[in-house]
C-alpha cells in the first residue's frame, strides 16, 4: 500500500534524521574543523524532497469546500478507539507548507556556521520538521498530543547543544513551560473522549458540552497554546529561548513553533468551546491586547537583538489572538456578524506573514552575529556601508515587522484592525497602537545597527553576504513581498474552512 | 481426587518447576570450578525459560482456582508472571559483566534471585493469605541476602541491616493485619473473604483496623510514602546488580499483591481503601518527585523515582475500576521495562571497575558513546512521560481510568507531579548530551549485554509506537 501523502511528508524527514544519526556517527566526532559535507548535504536533499512532495497539498487543495482533505484513517489503539487519522484544511494546510518551505532555508542557514557535531544538528531539524508537519496534521486527539509533545524532545536538544552560554537555563525553561501547558489539555481531551467516545478531533467538534465543562475545558487548553504562543503572561519562556538558541533554533520557534498555539485556538478552543470562548472572550482579548502594547514597550527597551525580536514576536502573535477572539466581541457589541470571518482570516495571514518576518529577522541576526558574535545593539553601526545588500534585506525584513503596506506585516494586521472596528473603537485603538510602537521599535533597531557612521573596527571589517546566504534570505524576501502584495491564493484557501468555523461557533453547543 | 492433585499441580507447574530447578542449580553449582561458573548462569537462563513458558500456559485461558481455593491462576497471574520471568533474565545477563569484574561472579546470586521469583511467582498466584504471606517471606528473605551479597562493603551491610530490620517490621504488620481479619471472618481464603464482606451489613471496625495494618504492610513492600525510607538507602546501598534486581521484578508483585488483598478480596470495601491508597498514592507522587530533585546520585534518584511511579500505579488502582486495575498493571509493566534499561546503563558505564553511580559520571555520555546516551534519553523520556515513547500511554491509561471514574482533580495532581519530574531526568538528558567531559574513554561492553540493553531500550520506544497489543494484554485480567 502505498503511503498518503501526508504520511510522507511526516515520516520521511524523520526516518531521514534518525538515518543521518545513525550513519553519521563517525562524522560525529569531526570537531572544529570544517562541517563534514555529506550530512548538510543529505539534509539539505531530504527537506527540499519534502518541499516538493509537499507541493501537490496546495495545487491538488481542492477549493471552495471545508471538508477535511487528503485524509489517511487506520486504528492505531482499537481497545481505546485512537486512531492514525490524518487530514488538512485550509487551517493546517498553509502551516504544513510553510514547516517545508522553511526547513531548508534553516539547514542552509546552518550550513557552515554549525560545526560541532553538525550531522546532529541537521538530523534534528529534520526530526522536528517532521513532528511539526505531524502536529499541523493530527485530526486525532491521541496522536496531536503524540507528536506535540514528541516535538519537545528535539528542541530540546536543539537549544541545548548548539545554543548560547546560558542554553541550559534556557531549555530547561522551554522544556518544563511548554510540558506544564500542555498536560492540562491531556487532562482535557481525556475528558472529552469519555463523553463522545471517540478521539477523533472532528467528533469533539460535534460534541455537546455544558457551560461548566466548556469552561474548564477552555482553561485547559487556553494553558497548553497560551503557553505556545505565547501570549503575557505566560511569555517569558520565549526571550529566554530565542536569545539562547542557535540561528536556525530560534527560526524554527518563532516562524512555526509559535503558530501551533495559535493553530490549537482554531483546531480545539474555537470549535469545541464557543460558548466558554463566548463567555472568556474578553479575557483572553486583553491578554491580546496587553501583549500588543505592553510587550511592545518592553521590545522598544531591549538592547540586545534577538530578544527585541522575540518580544516584537509576543506583540505580533497578540494579534493572531485578538483576530481568533474579536468575534464574540463582535456580535456582542455591533449585533451583527460582519467582520467576524475577517478577523479570524487575519489572524490567520498574520501567523504565515509572522512565520516568514521573524525568521528572516532572526536569520539576519544571524548572519551579523556569525560575523561579531555579538547580539548587543551596541555592537554594531553603520553596518551599511560595509554590508550594502544585506542593509537591504534587513531594511526590508523591519519594513514587514512594522507592518508596511506592501509587504506580509501589512496584511494580517490590517484585517484583524479592521474587524475590532466592529467591535469597538476602543479594541481598535489599542491594537492599531502597534503601528507606531512597532515601527518605534523596528526602525529605532534599523537606526541604531544599520544606519550611521561605521561605529567601530569590527563592525569597518563586516564583508557582505555570501552567495548563501543571499540566497536565504532572498526566498524569505520572496515570501514576505508576495503575501504582502498578493495574497488572494493565501486567503482563498482559508476562506471556505473559515465560513464554515464562523458558522459552527455562532451556535452554542450547550445542551438544552 | 488423584485427578484433582493433578490439576492443581498443573496450576502451579511453573513455581513447581522451578522450586526443583533451584534444588538442582545449587547442588550443580557446589560441584563445577569457578571457570565454569558461566554454567551456573546457563542453566539459571535455562530455568527462567522454561518458567516462563510453563508460566504462560499454565490454566488455559480462563480463571483456575487450586488446592481449595487458595491458589488462583487468572491472565493477571499469567501476565505478571512471564513479564517476571522476562524480567529476571534481562537482570541476570545485564549483570554478568558487572559481578564478574567485581569477583562476585558466584552461584549464590543466581539461586537468591530466583528464589525471589520463586517468591514473586507465589505472590503472584496467591489466593489465599497464607500463600502470599509465604511468597513474601520467600522473596524478602532472598533480597535481604541479595543486598548484603558484596560483604566486604560496608554501605551494603548498613543497607542491608536496615532494609532487614523495616521489611521484618512491615511482614509483621502485614501478619497482624492479616490475623485481625482471619479472627474475625474466620478464613483465610481471599474468595470466601470477598463473599464474607459481602454478606456484611455495615462495615465493621475490625475489618477496617486489619485492613489498615494490611495496607501498611503492603505499603512498605511497595515503597510508598510515609513507608518509603528504605528504597533510597536500599537502592544505593546495594550492589547495583542487586538494585536491578530489586527496581524490577518485585514491583510486579507488589502490584499482584495490592490487586489480590485489597482490589480482588474487598471490593466491598473500596470506599475504605480508596481513601487510604489515593492517600499513599498522592504523598508518594508528591515525596518522590520533589526529593528526587535533591539527588546526586543515580540510584538514589532512581528510587525516588520509583516512589513517584508508585503513586501513579497506586492511583490506577485505587479507582477500583477494573479499567484502573488494568491500567496499573500496564503502567508497572511499562515502568519494569524503563527501570530495568536505566539501571542497565548504569551498569553499562560501571563495567570497566569504577562504579558510575553519580549523576556526574552521565556527563559527556553523548561523546563517549552516542548511541548509549540515546538509548539512556529514550529511557528517561519514558520515564518523564513524553510521547511517543511507552511511559506516555502508561500515564495516560492511568489517567483515563482517574477520570472516568470521576477523579479528575487527582489526575490534574498526577500530571502536575509528572511536570516536576520532567526536571530530574531531563537533568541526566543534560548531563549526557549539553555536557562535556574531555577524556572520556569509550564505552565497552560484551557485545549481547549491549544487544539486549538497546533492544530493553528501543522496547520503550516500540511499546510507544504500537502500545496496542500489550494492552490488549492487559485486559479482562481478573477473568
Amino acid at each position: 500500500m502505498m503511503p498518503g501523502i501526508l504520511s510522507t511528508l511526516i515520516w520521511l524527514p524523520v526516518l531521514g534524521g534518525l538515518l543521518l544519526m545513525l550513519l553519521a556517527r563517525g562524522g560525529m566526532a569531526s570537531q572544529g574543523g570544517a562541517a563534514p559535507a555529506l550530512p548538510r548535504l543529505f539534509a539539505l536533499a531530504v527537506s527540499l524532497l519534502v518541499f516538493a512532495l509537499s507541493l501537490p497539498l496546495y495545487f491538488g487543495f481542492e477549493q471552495g469546500t471545508s471538508q477535511m482533505q487528503f485524509v489517511e484513517r487506520l486504528p492505531w489503539i482499537e481497545r481505546f478507539g485512537v486512531e492514525y487519522f490524518l487530514g488538512v484544511d485550509g487551517f493546517s494546510m498553509p502551516l504544513i507548507l510553510l514547516t517545508t518551505f522553511l526547513t531548508p532555508v534553516i539547514i542552509l542557514a546552518g550550513w557552515d556556521v554549525i560545526r560541532e557535531r553538525a550531522a546532529g544538528y541537521f538530523a534534528a531539524f529534520l526530526v522536528l520538521e517532521g513532528l511539526m508537519i505531524g502536529v499541523f496534521s493530527a485530526l486525532d486527539a491521541v496522536l496531536f498530543y503524540v507528536f506535540w509533545e514528541a516535538m519537545l524532545i528535539p528542541m530540546f536538544i536543539i537549544i541545548g547543544i548548539w545554543g548560547g552560554p546560558r542554553r541550559i537555563y534556557a531549555t530547561l525553561k522551554f522544556f518544563l513551560y511548554t510540558f506544564f501547558g500542555s498536560v492540562f489539555m491531556l487532562i482535557a481531551l481525556v475528558w472529552m473522549y469519555l463523553q463522545s467516545g471517540s478521539w477523533s478531533i472532528l467528533d469533539f467538534h460535534a460534541l455537546p458540552i455544558g457551560l461548566t465543562e466548556q469552561v474548564l475545558i477552555f482553561l485547559a487548553l487556553l494553558i497548553a497554546f497560551a503557553v505556545k504562543v505565547p501570549m503575557w503572561p505566560v511569555h517569558t519562556w520565549l526571550p529566554d529561548a530565542h536569545v539562547e538558541a542557535p540561528t536556525g533554533g530560534s527560526v524554527v520557534l518563532a516562524a512555526i513553533l509559535l503558530k501551533m498555539g495559535g493553530y490549537g485556538f482554531v483546531r480545539f478552543s474555537l470549535p469545541i468551546t464557543p460558548d466558554a470562548s463566548a463567555l472568556l472572550d474578553t479575557f483572553v482579548i486583553a491578554l491580546s491586547l496587553i501583549a500588543i502594547v505592553y510587550i511592545g514597550f518592553v521590545a522598544l527597551a531591549q538592547s540586545d537583538m534577538k530578544k527585541l525580536i522575540a518580544y516584537s514576536s509576543i506583540a505580533h502573535m497578540g494579534f493572531v489572538t485578538l483576530g481568533f477572539f474579536i468575534p464574540w466581541a463582535i456580535v456582542a457589541n455591533s449585533g451583527g456578524t460582519d467582520g467576524i470571518s475577517l478577523g479570524i482570516a487575519g489572524g490567520m495571514v498574520q501567523m504565515i506573514s509572522h512565520g516568514f518576518v521573524s525568521g528572516a529577522l532572526f536569520l539576519c541576526v544571524g548572519v551579523m552575529y556569525d560575523r561579531v558574535h555579538s547580539r548587543e545593539i551596541g555592537a554594531y553601526g553603520g553596518v551599511i556601508n560595509t554590508m550594502p545588500r544585506f542593509a537591504a534585506f534587513m531594511v526590508l525584513f523591519a519594513l514587514a515587522n512594522a507592518g508596511l503596506p506592501g509587504t506580509s506585516g501589512f496584511v494580517g494586521e490590517f484585517f484583524v484592525i479592521l474587524a475590532s472596528f466592529k467591535a469597538g473603537f476602543w479594541y481598535a485603538f489599542l491594537a492599531a497602537t502597534t503601528l507606531i510602537i512597532g515601527a518605534a521599535y523596528t526602525l529605532w533597531l534599523v537606526k541604531r545597527v544599520i544606519f550611521g557612521a561605521v561605529a567601530n573596527e569590527q563592525v569597518a571589517g563586516l564583508t557582505d553576504l555570501s552567495a548563501r546566504e543571499f540566497l536565504v534570505l532572498m526566498l524569505v524576501a520572496a515570501g514576505v513581498l508576495w503575501i504582502g502584495l498578493w495574497p488572494q491564493p493565501l486567503t482563498e484557501v482559508m476562506m471556505p474552512t473559515i465560513e464554515n468555523l464562523v458558522d459552527h461557533i455562532l451556535q452554542s453547543k450547550v445542551p438544552e | 481426587m488423584m485427578n484433582e492433585l493433578v490439576s492443581d499441580l498443573s496450576a502451579v507447574r511453573a513455581e513447581a518447576f522451578l522450586a526443583a530447578g533451584i534444588c538442582v542449580l545449587l547442588l550443580f553449582d557446589l560441584f563445577i570450578r569457578d571457570r565454569h561458573r558461566d554454567l551456573t548462569y546457563a542453566l539459571a537462563m535455562l530455568l527462567l525459560a522454561g518458567t516462563g513458558w510453563l508460566a504462560a500456559t499454565a490454566g488455559g485461558d480462563g480463571r483456575v482456582l487450586a488446592f481449595g481455593g487458595s491458589v488462583v491462576v487468572d491472565p493477571l497471574a499469567r501476565v505478571l508472571k512471564v513479564a517476571a520471568a522476562l524480567a529476571m533474565a534481562v537482570v541476570f545477563l545485564y549483570s554478568r559483566p558487572w559481578l564478574r569484574e567485581r569477583q562476585l561472579f558466584r552461584g549464590e546470586y543466581y539461586v537468591l534471585g530466583l528464589f525471589a521469583l520463586l517468591g514473586i511467582l507465589v505472590i503472584i498466584s496467591g489466593h489465599s493469605f497464607l500463600v502470599i504471606y509465604l511468597g513474601l517471606e520467600m522473596l524478602s528473605l532472598a533480597l535481604y541476602a541479595l543486598v548484603v551479597y558484596d560483604r566486604d562493603s560496608p554501605i551494603g551491610a548498613e543497607s542491608g541491616m536496615k532494609y532487614f530490620v523495616l521489611g521484618a517490621i512491615a511482614s509483621g504488620t502485614l501478619l497482624y493485619g492479616m490475623s485481625i481479619v482471619y479472627g474475625f471472618s474466620g478464613t483465610l481464603n481471599l474468595g470466601e473473604l470477598r463473599e464474607y464482606a459481602a454478606g456484611l451489613d455495615g462495615v465493621p471496625v475490625f475489618l477496617l483496623v486489619g485492613l489498615g495494618f494490611m495496607l501498611s504492610g503492603i505499603a512498605f513492600k511497595f515503597g510508598a510514602v510515609p513507608f518509603h525510607m528504605w528504597v533510597p538507602d536500599v537502592y544505593q546501598g546495594a550492589p547495583t546488580s542487586v538494585s536491578l534486581l530489586i527496581a524490577t521484578a518485585p514491583k510486579l508483585a507488589s502490584i499482584a499483591l495490592v490487586i489480590r488483598l485489597v482490589a480482588e478480596a474487598l471490593p466491598e470495601l473500596l470506599v475504605t481503601w480508596q481513601v487510604i491508597l489515593m492517600t499513599l498514592a498522592v504523598l508518594s507522587l508528591l515525596i518522590g518527585n520533589i526529593v528526587a530533585i535533591a539527588q546526586t546520585n543515580i540510584k538514589r534518584m532512581l528510587a525516588y523515582s520509583a516512589i513517584a511511579h508508585v503513586g501513579f500505579i497506586l492511583l490506577g488502582v485505587a479507582t477500583g475500576t477494573t479499567a484502573g486495575v488494568e491500567a496499573a498493571v500496564f503502567y508497572s509493566i511499562v515502568y519494569v521495562v524503563a527501570a530495568a534499561g536505566a539501571f542497565g546503563i548504569i551498569m553499562l558505564l560501571s563495567s570497566r571497575g569504577a562504579e558510575a553511580d553519580q549523576l556526574d559520571d552521565f556527563r559527556g555520555l553523548s561523546q563517549r558513546s552516542p548511541w548509549f546516551a540515546l538509548m539512556m534519553l529514550l529511557l528517561m523520556a519514558s520515564m518523564i512521560g513524553i510521547p511517543p515513547l511507552a511511559g506516555f500511554y502508561a500515564k495516560w491509561i492511568v489517567l483515563l481510568a482517574l477520570v472516568e471514574a470521576g477523579a479528575v482533580w487527582l489526575a490534574l495532581f498526577a500530571v502536575l507531579m509528572s511536570v516536576v519530574g520532567a526536571f530530574y531526568y531531563l537533568r541526566v538528558i543534560r548531563l549526557m548530551y549539553f555536557d562535556e567531559l574531555p577524556g572520556g574513554a569509550p564505552v565497552q561492553a560484551p557485545g549481547d549485554f549491549r544487544l539486549v540493553l538497546s533492544i530493553n531500550a528501543l522496547l520503550a520506544l516500540a511499546l510507544g509506537l504500537f502500545p496496542g497489543p500489550l494492552m490488549d494484554l492487559c485486559t479482562g485480567l481478573l477473568g
